[in-house]
């Protein structure tokens, strides 16, 4: 089974400070890690190629020190990947990654599945994984927390609602979003840490993806940002006093007056 | 097309450096750098007090395509009844179709449902689209993108909104990506720009710790995915009057996912998104047993379980109950945080809550950083105390 992972380096959103004085971000320090969600991915290719054999491919696009997060993924256990980098790629919207991303899937040839994270943590969309599969014309299931049963030309999976699940079945080549739930993500071993000094990542340029060049980075997002701003932090309250009994009334007081119980 | 430092007005101030997410900008001999993993999102441009970084577009060719007018609302349903968000986008939409001078309409697609269209009617609709048949009776990825994109090709609405849930954060990309337009997500606030009438579209982004305004200039419609409980709920109106207009695809249907079943795994509360209140455990429960009085007191208060992500990672609780980063984004009314220390992880999931109670035994939890009111103490002293005074009528 050929299996193709789709996944981000993000800044590690958690790290992330705002400077109370400025309110702004405060950045410098921050770590590039690969998104969390994305790690269940990758956990779940590796999984099936262990299962059905065949090969797993992590792809990403960004600058070329995202390079690193593919190194990641390939000391996971992932066989070899591929980066998208190239200035013409800068400034893409969901719209434009998931053109890049579908025209560089197309490039690899053969697949049966294509998995992505359920969204990134710095973004927040979950638009990329479903907006690929568009473009491929491959049926899509997002938010996939267990495979039940996959085999050539077939997967039957959960996904995730808000109040429930429902378990679909699609024939192959298609692409799942996963969440959280559907695994726990390995750590790298250390053959696979020399295996990813080794491997060869290959770097893809706009000119190797084809396609049509205004499809591609800031022209090709139909989405613009105008304005980024931080909002107001959040200021601490009150504590309430007192013995256990004196902080609940008082706080049953503190709701009542809010009309909102 | 793209970004550059104006040499002469840039003074090496360094707040550009600050601002950007991406850690993408030096300043070397005075003069900022900006990097390859640049990723023109201008929050540079708007944090440079002089002027000195600049975004340029290639002039486009592209002309905003003609005819598109009105605002649609997509309403989602289960089971045949709306889903609650689809009035607070009504609510919303109301005000944006009223500053555009245009119609408020929503698509309805299911099974037998055209009493929903009346009630969406009643909340402000004057037209409502109805699709009936038994491919579109539950969610479905391809036959709800296939018929919104044809509505919306037939129809040429101006703007597009719907419910951020997993219905539409599911097949809406996908639309839009028929349609190669755009699509902000879950959008906190909209509002109509007076120069050039766009959606001004507003949503968090790196965990809430940033706010992005976003356009759709050039492309039409311009979609949006809107969080729950943002937007007022549009009030009922049944001396409102509004059109039903059927359209048919019977036979023109297809699909290439088959739900084979659906499970409900609702508690007896109500669901994350939807909730009003939401009571959340942590790791201060000490075991998995303990959750019952979580439960207990969720109950009491008619609110939603919610979790922290070690309580999920230990197995003591449903992934579907994890609050924070790698689970869900809520902003209840109240949010109750009950042996949850705070980390940055579930703040970010849960700190956009209209109030915030925070119980627990450390006085120097983070929770209490965010907290409207703090009770240090032990959980199983104060919840059982609160549970009890709820019990005698004194809430």
């Amino acid at each position: 089974m050929n299996i193709i992972v789709c996944i981000k380096q993000v800044p590690e959103t958690a790290e992330i400070r705002i400077d109370e004085k400025t309110n702004t971000l405060v950045r410098e320090g921050v770590p590039a890690i690969i998104n969390p969600f994305d790690t269940y991915a990758l956990e779940e290719g590796i999984r099936i190629r262990e299962k059905c054999g065949g090969g797993v491919t992590v792809l990403t696009m960004g600058p070329p020190q995202a390079e690193q997060a593919l190194r990641e993924a390939i000391a996971m256990g992932v066989d070899s990947g591929v980066l998208l980098s190239d200035k013409a790629f800068a400034g893409s919207d969901t719209l434009a990654t998931s053109y890049a991303l579908s025209r560089a899937i197309r490039q690899m040839g053969r697949f049966d599945l294509v998995i992505c994270g359920k969204q990134a943590i710095d973004g927040d969309t979950a638009q990329v994984g479903p907006g690929i599969a568009e473009m491929l014309g491959i049926p899509f299931i997002a938010y996939v927390r267990k495979i039940e049963e996959i085999r050539e030309g077939y997967i039957r999976a959960e996904r995730l609602m808000e109040t429930g699940y429902q378990i679909i079945e699609m024939s192959l080549p298609s692409l799942i979003t996963v969440v959280k739930e559907i695994n726990e993500p390995r750590l790298p071993s250390l053959r696979g840490m020399l295996k990813a000094k080794k491997t060869n990542i290959s770097v893809w340029d706009v000119e190797k993806l084809g396609g049509d060049t205004g499809r591609f980075g800031l022209d090709g997002s139909p989405t613009q940002v105008i304005r980024i701003f931080t909002p107001e932090p959040r200021k601490g309250g009150e504590i309430l006093q007192g013995a256990v009994e004196e902080q609940v009334a008082a706080l049953i007081e503190r709701l009542k007056e809010t009309k909102l119980v | 097309m793209g970004i550059k430092v104006i040499t002469e007005k840039c003074t090496g101030c360094e707040l550009c450096i600050k601002s950007c997410p991406y850690g993408a900008i030096e300043v070397v001999e005075k003069i900022a750098v900006i990097g390859d993993n640049c990723n023109l999102c201008g929050a540079c441009v708007e944090a440079c007090p002089k002027g000195a970084i600049l975004i340029t577009r290639e002039k486009s060719q592209r002309k905003i395509p003609e005819g598109y007018s009105g605002v649609w609302v997509f309403a989602e349903q289960w089971d045949g009844e709306v889903a609650p968000v689809v009035y607070e986008l009504l609510g919303e939409g109301k005000k944006l179709a009223d500053k555009l001078g245009a119609e408020l309409s929503a698509v309805l697609l299911g099974e037998t449902i055209e009493q929903s269209a009346h009630e969406l009617i009643s909340h402000g609709a004057d037209t409502v689209y109805l699709v009936e048949g038994p491919a579109l009776k539950d969610f479905n990825d391809d036959p709800y993108t296939q018929v919104l994109a044809e509505l919306i090709l037939e129809y040429k609405p101006e703007i597009v909104l719907c419910g951020a849930t997993s219905v539409g954060r599911s097949f809406m990309p996908k639309v839009a990506t028929r349609l190669k337009t755009g699509l902000t997500a879950d959008c906190t606030g909209l509002e109509i720009e007076e120069k050039r009438k766009l959606l001004l579209q507003t949503r968090p982004a790196f965990g809430g710790n940033i706010m992005a305004t976003i356009i759709c200039p050039e492309n039409r419609p311009q979609m949006a995915t809107v969080r729950h409980k943002v937007m007022a709920q549009a009030k009922r109106d049944e001396t409102h009057r509004g059109k039903i207009i059927r359209k048919n695809f019977d036979g023109k249907l297809t699909s290439r996912t088959k739900i084979l079943k659906e499970v409900q795994e609702r508690e007896e509360t109500a669901n994350l998104a939807e909730a009003d209140i939401i009571v959340s455990g942590g790791r201060g429960l000490g075991e998995a047993k303990k959750f019952g009085l979580i439960r207990e007191f969720a109950r009491e208060l008619g609110a939603a379980v919610g979790a922290s992500r070690a309580t999920v990672d230990a197995g003591w609780i449903p992934y579907s109950h994890q609050v924070g980063q790698t689970g869900k984004t809520v902003k209840p009314k109240i949010y109750i945080a009950c042996g949850i220390s705070g980390a940055i992880q579930h703040l970010i999931g849960m700190q956009s809550s209209d109030i915030i109670v925070a119980i627990n035994k450390d006085p120097d939890a983070p929770i209490f950083k965010v907290a409207t009111y703090g009770i240090v103490g032990d959980l199983f002293e104060v919840i059982p105390e609160f549970i009890s005074r709820i019990q005698k009528g004194h809430l």
